[in-house]
């Protein structure tokens, strides 16, 4: 019925879009071959030559790996925390319409819409005021604040496609209220709580501005590397550390598409 | 819905016996669901914000350096003067300046993910948009940093295609130029662009996939040129997509303090200005009255936002 020249992209908006692509995916590339390259001093392209040497160097760096360790111990209690309270919204927004509703939406989604700037010096501002001092739980405190929403969101959109006969006949069948949610509401929303945990986890180990006004000595993986980025020491642990943060970020993100890649054509479909 | 109320068989234990007292008051019930989440981000997260807007009201003493904890404006007239009237508009103008950049870049990768990719391609693009994303932010800045650099790929690159003076005649502009890229304005556009993108395609991209082709088709059959359509079709639909784009860019911009100190000139934005000002100085309270402006601004922009019906694409 119409020409086939509707179902092909003209060329400009080819070029257009691939040229966009090409410049979200270069300079992470970059990253890929800095981090084998031979020189020390300066950030010399083309590289003078390859070495295996700096990740060995690495791997015995006590400083990296505490770090490191400290940011998986934030971002697996903050994921957690945020798991309960985003699940426990998303259940209330999701099943009855309630005077409030809206606010409650915008309360969960504040932490992240406002700058984080905004979310670091209040949190901090709060604990100068009620004098907390700063420990591994003032960090805690500010990432599961902003975790809470990633999960919202993925199980808000589940939620909705629980039908209410399904917990209506679970509880006909005697059921009480948790063996229901054990037995039929979580099996439904299981993958997309996992994904949700997947992206608050990456979230949380990735940030770095609400930390450097939550954190007080202690020193995350973005924090020691925001150092290295301020005041430049050993370049080429630098680049192995930015290599590696990469990969292991490309690991939730697939797993939490590859978890609701299904959801997604369900959400486009329904509009 | 009634009946399950009235034949619901009688239960023994203490959590059947919870678990029926919520089934049969479900406004109850919503309240104990809502309590943990409402107190966490009530205490902590305003509590926190009103703690903020309080202490912008607080002053510092200037001979003691202490924080007077007495109502006063004065913090807010130190806020009008012209050196930090400066740093406001200098970091709005940039945030204009990206969120135009960000939108002219992301559209022809949302309209072609949304329109013409199909099956893997759709995929591709989706985890093309994704990826970068959820990369690293630190990460993103370092690598702007080995490319910005004076030994870096760019002036190889320029080098090589004997473009050396084009880049030097970009950086004698006043203003905009700079010894080299890495210190200059255009070296942070060029990063914060970089680092807001995708999270100005995902909107986009959703509002545009809802854009019926027949209604592009008509335009053109009623003979309007593409250019025509674009202007009066497609980019009228795909505004609250725009717009809600722009809330990440606007909000991520005004708040950024990393990307201007790691690669940009020594002058200030909001968000070092922040930084600074509740660090070594101590004056939280003119940090706090900063830290109101891109509250106020995002405030109005949101409300612009919800007007233009850009929610229902987030």
């Amino acid at each position: 019925m119409y020409s086939s020249n509707n179902n092909r992209a003209p060329m400009m908006l080819k070029i257009s879009a691939a040229t966009g692509l090409l410049f979200l995916h270069l300079p992470i590339l970059l990253i890929f071959i800095y981090a084998f390259t031979t020189e020390e001093k300066t950030y010399q392209w083309p590289p003078p030559g390859f070495t295996l040497k700096w990740f060995a160097v690495t791997w015995g760096r006590s400083d990296v790996w505490e770090a490191l360790g400290l940011s998986v111990k934030v971002a697996s209690i903050s994921t957690v925390i945020a798991l309960v309270m985003g699940t426990l919204c998303a259940a209330a927004v999701s099943r009855s319409k309630f005077f409030g509703r809206e606010t409650i939406s915008l309360l969960v989604i504040l932490p992240i819409a406002l700058p984080g700037i905004i979310t670091g010096i209040a949190l901090r501002s709060a604990f100068n005021l009620a004098e907390i001092p700063f420990s591994f739980w003032t960090i805690i405190l500010g990432h599961a604040t902003f975790c809470v929403v990633v999960i919202y969101n993925n199980a808000v959109a589940r939620f909705r496609r629980i039908s209410s006969s399904l917990i209506h006949a679970s509880m006909d069948l005697g059921a009480n209220g948790f063996q229901t949610f054990r037995y039929v509401i979580l099996p439904n929303i299981a993958t997309s709580l996992l994904a949700g945990g997947m992206l608050a986890f990456a979230l949380s180990f990735d940030e770095v501005i609400v930390t450097t006004f939550t954190a007080g000595q202690q020193t995350t993986l973005p924090i020691w590397m925001l150092e290295e980025l301020v005041r430049p020491r050993q370049r080429p642990v630098t680049n192995v550390v930015a290599m590696v943060v990469v990969l292991v970020t490309f690991i939730p993100i697939l797993g939490a598409y590859y978890l609701t890649r299904n959801d997604d054509q369900i959400a486009g479909h329904g509009k | 819905m009634i009946s399950s109320a009235i034949y619901a068989p009688q239960r023994s234990g203490s959590v059947s016996v919870f678990s029926d007292y919520c089934w049969r008051n479900p406004r109850m019930f919503l309240f104990l669901l809502l309590l943990p989440p409402v107190l966490w981000l009530g205490i902590i997260y305003l509590g926190s914000l009103f703690s903020l807007l309080l202490q912008s009201f607080y002053s510092i003493d200037e001979f003691t350096g202490l924080i007077k904890h007495e109502f006063t404006l004065k913090t807010y007239r130190e806020l009008l003067h012209p050196a930090n009237l400066d740093i406001v508009v200098r970091t709005v103008s940039m945030a204009i300046i990206v969120t135009i950049a960000a939108a002219i870049i992301a559209f022809p990768i949302a309209y072609y993910a949304a329109r013409y990719a199909r099956g893997k391609w759709k995929v591709f693009f989706y985890l093309g948009v994704m990826l970068p994303l959820w990369s690293s932010y630190l990460v993103k800045i370092y690598a702007w940093k080995l490319i910005l650099a004076k030994e870096g790929i760019l002036n190889w690159f320029l080098a090589k295609l004997h473009l050396t003076w084009l880049l030097e005649s970009v950086l004698s502009i006043p203003i905009i130029g700079g010894n080299s890229l890495s210190v200059s304005y255009i070296g942070t556009c060029l990063v914060f662009l970089y680092v807001w993108l995708p999270f100005m395609i995902l909107p986009l991209q959703a509002a545009l996939e809802r854009v019926p082709v027949k209604l592009l088709e008509a335009s053109s059959d009623l003979g309007s040129k593409s250019q025509q359509t674009f202007r009066h079709v497609l980019l009228p639909l795909a505004m609250p997509g725009l717009i809600a784009g722009s809330i990440f860019t606007f909000s991520l911009t005004l708040g950024d303090y990393i990307i201007p100190q790691i690669i940009g000139s020594s002058r200030l934005f909001i968000g070092q200005a922040v930084y600074s000002h509740q660090g070594i100085a101590g004056n939280i309270p003119l940090a706090a009255a900063f830290s109101i402006v891109p509250i106020i601004i995002m405030a109005f922009y949101l409300w612009m936002a919800k007007r233009q019906g850009a929610f229902d694409v987030l």
